[in-house]
């Protein structure tokens, strides 16, 4: 395996992605709607062909913001049918971005006449090519950097994120913990929840132009659980899902080149391994922990059994 | 635009090219319909999303291993046992980590859908590089070839869903008490372990047979959007089972007609578009919880506590004003019925028009005051008796009555039973005045301007 700047590259866009998904994450894995990072990476097709008919060009900013609005009505339109139907929030969910993904099929599909859009891109995105689009030459203790646009773009979403939450972190607390007092202590919690929901949308949809929905998917979810297992403090956890999230970029990536060539294959997608890197992390935590884990309730059941 | 005859041709399965997308697509939607009624009450309905991303690595291995030992990688009984094996393995793991950690569901199936797919995701990237491999036959499982399904589709998907048809009614009875109480269940020595365990392959069956035809992502919304839109029609479960089937079904059959006059829209997404539209309509005018039924019921409960409101009201001005006996019936000025309560002038004018016509109340006077007619007046009394009856049952069982609170004041008989009323009457009879029927307010009354 040799290791090249681009590596380098693609693990600080990877990282960067992650940090962003999983500081977010946190707070949905609190609220219990950990689904709503898949639910909005399928369904923002609608918004992504229709600011893609509208402008006839793939001019990523007008994708970006067709996809960022149609994540938030995924969160909004969730709500209204839980709320005014009476279903249940998971069927919501379901429901809503199967509709809106079918939509997206069928205007993609009618967008095809005009520039090839490929589905598969846009759920997959290619993380490996990120580094060729350099838009930043900056030179830092006499190395040539060459920052790919990627980098730029998460790195302002990390940035984002965690401003997001410095600058909320009581009110998201409380609205995550217990929804209910924090109404009765003036917080509006339902502002609090679109907040969240915008910021869900609008990393979810940098993140997957740059790096793909899977990285994203995953990112939002299990290393905010792993850290979940780890502590029942909230800024530790956010600190440690962070932590998670790099290390699961580095290793991701790390086993995309080495892993493949163990079984004779030259390499494979890092997003996906990524995601895997993560799972196995995650599953260390579980069985590992210190009091959450399942070894851990193992042994005390036995201990208290023998006495 | 197709014509008429084309239409006819296709929607009744004449044509031939058409015939077996669509009696395919049939077949598929009841058996996912039904099985997603059963996912809904259980509140497992992304189980559905977490089951068909958890299928991709296995399509992959199989597709690997086939090819590894000199088969053909794209035979479908290979593939789809490889995505039932990953299917199972998924579901395994969901309900490993959310029995033994502290993870909740959700969280559960996320973290099993993003790593499986992932998985699944490196796989495709390492098929890709091998000789043998274009991936493409492995895409379809992802986004569905309806309009390609081959005979030997067509067997696989009949033996499945006949087999999870003939297992769902053979255990309905067990199913249905797993959905409404599972505590019940296990406490009747059912195992419920197991029956559960046997519901996700029974779904996992469903899911992996239609990968193939709607795709990996479609087939989420046949296992979710038929059973919601059955619930807003019915309490039941046979009934919602049965139509949800039906719209699963009727989904199916009108999304791959409509794709074959349309051949350039793919049928997976036609035919979840066609059930998001059956799921809207039946929102909002399914006959049981559509969200119009209930808007109704509200309005007319709003009318009734209205009515009920304005008699007490009338009654209790009545009462304040006697000195002595029976209650004579007067005028009453408008402005001080309104000063009874909090309500507004429109909604008091409402109520009194609709008490005019039921006869409660005689024609507004000139200078603006309302009067009880004779039968209004026995009503109110009526009324007026019942609620202090509830108010003293309040006062004095309160620690019993909170599961009672919320009911009509009609209902004071139905509810409390006869001895009950008799001993609160006799509670009452303390205060009670003579000459009258009803019993004093257990409470003072503020007197209105």
């Amino acid at each position: 395996m040799t290791w090249y700047a681009i590596d380098t590259w693609i693990v600080v866009v990877g990282a960067l992605a992650a940090t962003a998904s999983a500081l977010l994450g946190n707070f949905l894995v609190l609220r219990k709607m950990s689904m709503m990072g898949d639910a909005i990476s399928h369904a923002v097709l609608p918004g992504l062909a229709i600011a893609f008919l509208v402008t006839e060009a793939r001019a990523s900013l007008t994708m970006f913001i067709g996809a960022a609005i149609v994540g938030v009505l995924t969160a909004v339109f969730t709500q209204w049918i839980s709320r005014f139907g009476k279903v249940d929030e998971g069927a919501s969910m379901g429901i809503v971005f199967t509709s809106l993904f079918a939509l997206g099929l069928l205007l993609i599909v009618q967008a095809a006449d005009h520039v090839d859009l490929d589905p598969g891109c846009v759920l997959y995105g290619a993380i490996e090519l990120t580094p060729l689009d350099v838009v930043w030459r900056p030179k830092l203790f006499g190395f040539d950097l060459e920052v790919p646009r990627a980098a730029l773009v998460l790195g302002g979403v990390t940035l984002l994120n965690l401003t997001f939450i410095i600058g909320f972190f009581k009110e998201l607390r409380i609205t995550s913990f217990d929804a209910e007092l924090a109404t009765t202590m003036g917080i509006h919690s339902n502002w609090m929840h679109y907040l969240l929901m915008t910021l869900v949308a609008v990393t979810s949809v940098a993140a997957f132009e740059a790096v793909g929905s899977i990285i994203v998917i995953a990112m939002l979810i299990v290393p905010a659980a792993t850290a979940h297992l780890l502590t029942d403090r909230l800024w530790v956890m956010l600190l440690l899902s962070a932590v998670f999230a790099v290390a699961s970029a580095l290793l991701g990536h790390l086993s995309a080149l080495v892993v493949p060539s163990w079984f004779g294959f030259a390499d494979t997608s890092t997003s996906g391994m990524m995601a895997v890197a993560a799972g196995l992390l995650f599953l260390l935590t579980m069985l590992g922990a210190p009091r959450y884990g399942v070894l851990a309730k193992y042994f005390r059941k036995a201990e208290s059994v023998g006495v | 635009m197709p014509d008429f005859a084309d239409i006819w041709y296709v929607l009744f399965l004449r044509d031939y090219n058409t015939r077996l997308v669509v009696i395919c697509t049939i077949l598929l939607g009841c058996a996912c319909g039904l099985m997603g009624g059963f996912l809904l009450l259980r509140k497992r309905s992304l189980m559905g999303d977490m089951l068909s991303h958890a299928t991709l690595p296995g399509v992959g291995l199989a597709f690997m291993l086939a090819v590894s030992l000199g088969g053909n990688g794209k035979s479908l009984p290979i593939l789809l046992m490889g995505a039932a094996f990953s299917g199972v393995l998924g579901c395994w793991a969901v309900l490993c980590i959310r029995n033994h950690t502290r993870i909740k569901d959700d969280a559960a199936m996320g973290i099993v859908l993003s790593v499986f797919f992932g998985a699944g995701v490196a796989v495709l990237g390492l098929i890709q590089t091998m000789p043998e491999g274009s991936a493409a036959g492995l895409e379809s499982f992802i986004y569905g070839k309806t309009a390609s399904m081959v005979a030997s589709d067509f067997q696989i998907l009949v033996i499945v869903t006949i087999s999870v048809l003939i297992c769902s009614l053979l255990l309905f009875k067990e199913f249905r008490l797993l959905c409404f109480d599972e505590a019940f269940a296990a406490a009747l020595g059912w195992p419920v372990k197991f029956l559960d365990v046997l519901l996700l392959a029974l779904v996992t069956a469903v899911t992996v047979a239609g990968l193939q035809a709607v795709g990996l992502i479609l087939i989420i919304a046949f296992l979710i959007t038929p059973a919601a839109a059955a619930r807003f029609w019915t309490n039941q479960l046979d009934r919602m089972l049965l139509l949800s089937a039906l719209i699963g079904g009727a989904s199916g059959w009108l999304g791959a007609s409509l794709s074959a006059f349309f051949p350039r829209l793919p049928a997976g997404a036609l035919i979840v578009l066609v059930a998001a539209v059956c799921f809207v309509i039946s929102m909002l005018i399914g006959t049981e919880r559509g969200v119009l039924v209930r808007y109704l019921h509200q309005v007319q409960l709003k009318g009734r506590i209205g009515r009920q409101h304005l008699l007490r009201a009338l009654y209790e001005i009545l009462e304040g004003g006697r000195s002595q006996g029976e209650l004579a019936l007067r005028p009453v000025p408008f402005r001080q019925i309104r000063g009874r309560r909090t309500w507004s002038d429109a909604h008091l004018r409402d109520y009194i028009r609709r008490a005019y016509h039921e006869g409660l109340v005689e024609a507004p006077t000139k200078d603006d005051s309302i009067q009880l007619t004779v039968a209004g007046l026995a009503e109110a009394a009526h009324l007026t008796r019942n609620h202090r009856l509830w108010e003293l049952y309040l006062i004095e069982y309160a620690d019993v009555a909170t599961s009672r609170v919320d009911r009509d004041a009609d209902m004071v008989e139905h509810v409390l039973g006869e001895k009950m009323v008799a001993q609160l009457e006799s509670k009452l009879q303390t205060y009670r005045s003579a000459g009258s029927l009803v019993p004093e307010s257990p409470h003072p009354i503020i007197p209105g301007d």
